[in-house]
Parts: structure tokens; C-alpha cells; sequence
């Protein structure tokens, strides 16, 4: 978080202060941070008390819980007061809300466009991406969690390293032992094979579905939907060739792979980029079935 | 594939809103599917008191004085057992079309209407188990 460093040396050179008070000059400097703080205090107070009053402001609750300062382990919610503009994300309400109440407040954030896949969050009981979630869409006051089913690190912040350790088991990189012939020949695929693989190319490594899964968060040794839909975007591709295939499908038709898909849809209803991710597990599965019932 | 790995304390601070048709499709077959079993014991317990009605006399049977039917109409006179196979049709119909939509799911049929499937399931077990009151509470009063 960009407003976390500044933060940080602030902290520190102020106990550095109160320790050693080395001159007159650095004493002078640290009562006029207190006075500056005190301000912004009281400013942020005002600037709270006059959105709470206004009528066009849209109300937040937003998930606090920061395990490392004391008096906030204990999880709470925080309300926020934020002006409403048209075309409003959650994103942006949340930026708001740090910028002018709480620079403590802490979430991920990048792109703002639902490229990156930093931001998805639990908005209103779903997992929605914040960036791409309008504020007009949603029922107030709107309540912003953490993803469920995570660690939570801090405030909106959650541990993304198990999805991350998932992905990365189906080896979502393109590997390939069958090479065209001439030694500049590009590596073609076909119009009709892209189309197949097209909508499973779209994951932006967000983390809603994993999050939306009720038997991924039974069973930690599930896959998950993003990371089949990732097995499904390599296992298709014919560029890979058969060998390949096999070694795809050895690792999704495992105990803990495609099986333990009980066809919820709860990942295709979160999914941000619209990612048919049931309908890829599905597919997956049927490949596996077909792979290993031979009766011929 | 990754290890085991603990989720935290905070896990049950957020719970769910919105839940999806495939969703609650999802947790009514679950629920339907352990009714079904819990039944089926029952089931046994009152189909075995046709083990000793077996081996009563034939004037006992033909009387109707046998332990089994002796159990099945005292249960039957029950309003409340009256009252419990209507839900059980219920029960029943749900599982078997749900199922269905389920296997369709499994062949790749229709899942992009999955959600209409289940609300289609939802209103023909209504229909079914509406239908069939006339027959399970005839004579219960």
C-alpha cells in the first residue's frame, strides 16, 4: 500500500523522538507532526460528521482487523460516509474512505480495471471485484469483507498464498514437445481451437472463485476452479500435442482434482471476466473419463 | 499438490448473502439425500415386523391381527406419519429430479440453464407433492 511506508517512517522516527530528544530543532519538528497530526485528526472528524449528515453519501461498512496493533485484533466493522459520484465503484469508495477518514485502512488495489485481479473482495455477501462492482448496483449500507475461505492478513487484505500454490501446481505455462517443421515456423493454432480456449484465457488470477467454492474450502487439497480452468486452457490447446495432454490430465483426474467438483456454479456466478469455469471442469472431467475407459 | 493449510481465526466473521440457484440446488440435494437415508432405516425398523408377523397363524393374518399390519395401521392412523410422507414425497421427487439435472450437468447438457433446471425442479416437486395430499390424508381425521 502506498500510504503503509510513509506511515511506517513516521512512526518510527517518532519514537525515535520521544526516546532521545537530541536537539531543541528535532523537538520543534516533533510538535509541530503532533500538531499537524492532531489537525488532520480533526479535519478527517469534520469531513466525517458533514458526509454523515449529507444525503447524497453513500454509507460503507468495511471489515477492519489488523493483528499486529492492539486494539484492533479483536475483527470490527467501520462505517464510512463517501460522497456518491456517478459511476462509483466499490473501488473507489474505498479509495475515497482512505484517502480522507483512515490512511490505515488496507486493501489491494492496481489497475482499477479489472485486469490486474488484485481487488476482489466480499461485497454484500458475493465475491465481487470492487473495481468492476457499481456502487449504484448494490443495496446500502454496502458491506465490504475480506474474500471468506482466507487468511485474513489485514483488514481487506487476504493470504493469496494457497491459491497461488494451486495455480502454479497445473504448471499454467505452455509446454510443448512437437515443433513445427522449419526452424523459423511459427507454432500456428487453428481459428476454432483459439475460440475453445478463449474464454479460459481470461483469468486474471483473482482468487473469487476459490473463495465461492464451499468444497474448496473443505478440502485444502482442492485444486480449485481457477486453477482447472488453467489445466483446461493448456490440456486444449492442440499445440501441445498428445503427450503433453497426458501429463495434463494425470495431474487434474487425481483424487483432488476434477472430482471434487460438485457442480455448485457458485464459481461461474462470481467470476468476474464471465469465465464458464463449470462448464471447463465438466469438460475436464468427461476427457478423463474418456482417457481412461478404454473398451476397444 | 500444495499442503494442508489453515485458513485463520476470522473465518466465520463472513457469511454468505447471496446464494445462487446452483447453490441452493447444491444444499437441497445434500439435505434431500440424508432425509432419504434416514428413512430408508426406518423403513427397515417397520418392514421387519414382517419377520414375526410371518410366522403367526393364518386366521391371525387373514383377521388382520399380525404384528406387522397391526404396526402399519396404528402408524398409518397417525396424523403426524400422514403429515411426514407428504414430505417425504417431497423429499424424494426433489432428489430424483435434481438428480437428473445433475446427471445432465455431468453430460454436459443444458448448463447454461442450470439455474432454470432448478427452479423447474423446485416448482414440479410442488406441484407433485400438492397433487398428492388428497391421497396421503385421505381418512387421517
Amino acid at each position: 500500500m502506498s500510504t503503509q511506508i510513509p506511515k511506517q517512517t513516521e512512526e518510527s522516527t517518532e519514537t525515535e523522538a520521544e526516546t532521545q530528544p537530541a536537539s531543541k530543532g528535532e523537538e520543534r519538528r516533533a510538535e509541530k507532526r503532533r500538531r499537524a497530526a492532531e489537525r488532520r485528526e480533526q479535519r478527517q472528524e469534520e469531513e466525517a460528521e458533514k458526509a454523515a449528515a449529507d444525503e447524497s453519501t453513500v454509507e460503507l461498512k468495511v471489515f477492519r482487523y489488523d493483528p499486529q496493533v492492539e486494539g484492533k485484533q479483536e475483527p470490527r466493522f467501520d462505517t464510512f460516509h463517501v460522497p456518491f459520484t456517478k459511476g462509483m465503484t466499490v473501488l473507489d469508495a474505498l479509495m475515497y474512505a482512505r484517502d480522507t477518514y483512515d490512511s490505515s485502512l488496507t486493501f489491494r488495489h492496481s489497475c482499477r480495471q479489472a485486469v490486474c485481479g488484485s481487488d476482489a473482495m466480499f461485497v454484500n455477501g458475493g465475491q465481487k471485484l470492487a473495481c468492476k462492482t457499481q456502487i449504484s448496483d448494490l443495496e446500502e449500507p454496502v458491506r465490504v469483507e475480506p474474500l471468506p475461505h482466507a487468511e485474513v492478513t489485514k483488514d481487506l487484505v487476504v493470504d493469496m498464498e494457497h491459491f497461488y500454490e494451486q495455480m502454479e501446481a497445473v504448471e499454467p505455462y505452455f509446454q510443448t514437445d512437437e515443433y513445427p517443421d522449419g526452424e523459423l515456423e511459427e507454432q500456428r493454432q487453428d481459428r476454432a481451437n483459439r475460440e475453445k480456449i478463449k474464454m479460459s484465457t481470461r483469468c486474471i488470477w483473482c482468487g473469487a472463485c476459490m473463495s465461492s467454492c464451499n468444497i474448496a474450502a473443505g478440502d485444502n487439497e482442492y485444486l480449485g476452479p481457477a486453477a482447472i480452468n488453467k489445466a483446461y486452457r493448456f490440456a486444449m490447446d492442440e499445440r501441445e500435442g498428445e503427450e503433453m495432454k497426458q501429463k495434463r490430465l494425470e495431474i487434474i483426474e487425481q483424487e483432488h482434482g476434477v472430482w471434487r467438483c460438485q457442480t455448485q456454479f457458485s464459481c461461474t456466478e462470481v467470476c468476474p471476466k464471465d469465465i464458464p469455469l463449470t462448464e471447463h471442469i465438466q469438460e475436464l472431467k468427461r476427457e478423463a473419463v474418456k482417457n481412461n475407459l478404454k473398451f476397444w | 499438490m500444495s499442503q494442508s493449510y489453515n485458513r485463520g481465526l476470522i473465518e466465520d466473521f463472513a457469511r454468505w448473502r447471496e446464494f445462487e440457484a446452483g447453490m441452493w440446488a447444491w444444499i437441497f440435494h445434500k439435505f434431500t439425500g440424508w432425509v432419504l437415508i434416514g428413512y430408508l432405516f426406518t423403513h427397515i425398523a417397520v418392514l421387519s415386523t414382517g419377520i414375526p408377523a410371518a410366522g403367526a397363524s393364518e386366521a391371525a393374518i387373514a383377521a388382520g391381527n399380525d404384528v406387522y399390519t397391526q404396526t402399519i395401521v396404528s402408524l398409518e392412523g397417525l396424523l403426524l406419519v400422514r403429515l411426514l410422507e407428504v414430505g417425504l414425497l417431497a423429499v424424494a421427487v426433489f432428489h430424483m429430479l435434481n438428480g437428473t439435472r445433475l446427471l445432465l450437468t455431468d453430460l454436459g447438457i443444458g448448463l447454461d440453464a442450470q439455474d432454470k433446471s432448478f427452479y423447474a425442479s423446485l416448482i414440479l416437486t410442488g406441484a407433485i407433492t400438492v397433487a398428492s395430499v388428497p391421497t396421503f390424508i385421505a381418512g387421517a381425521f
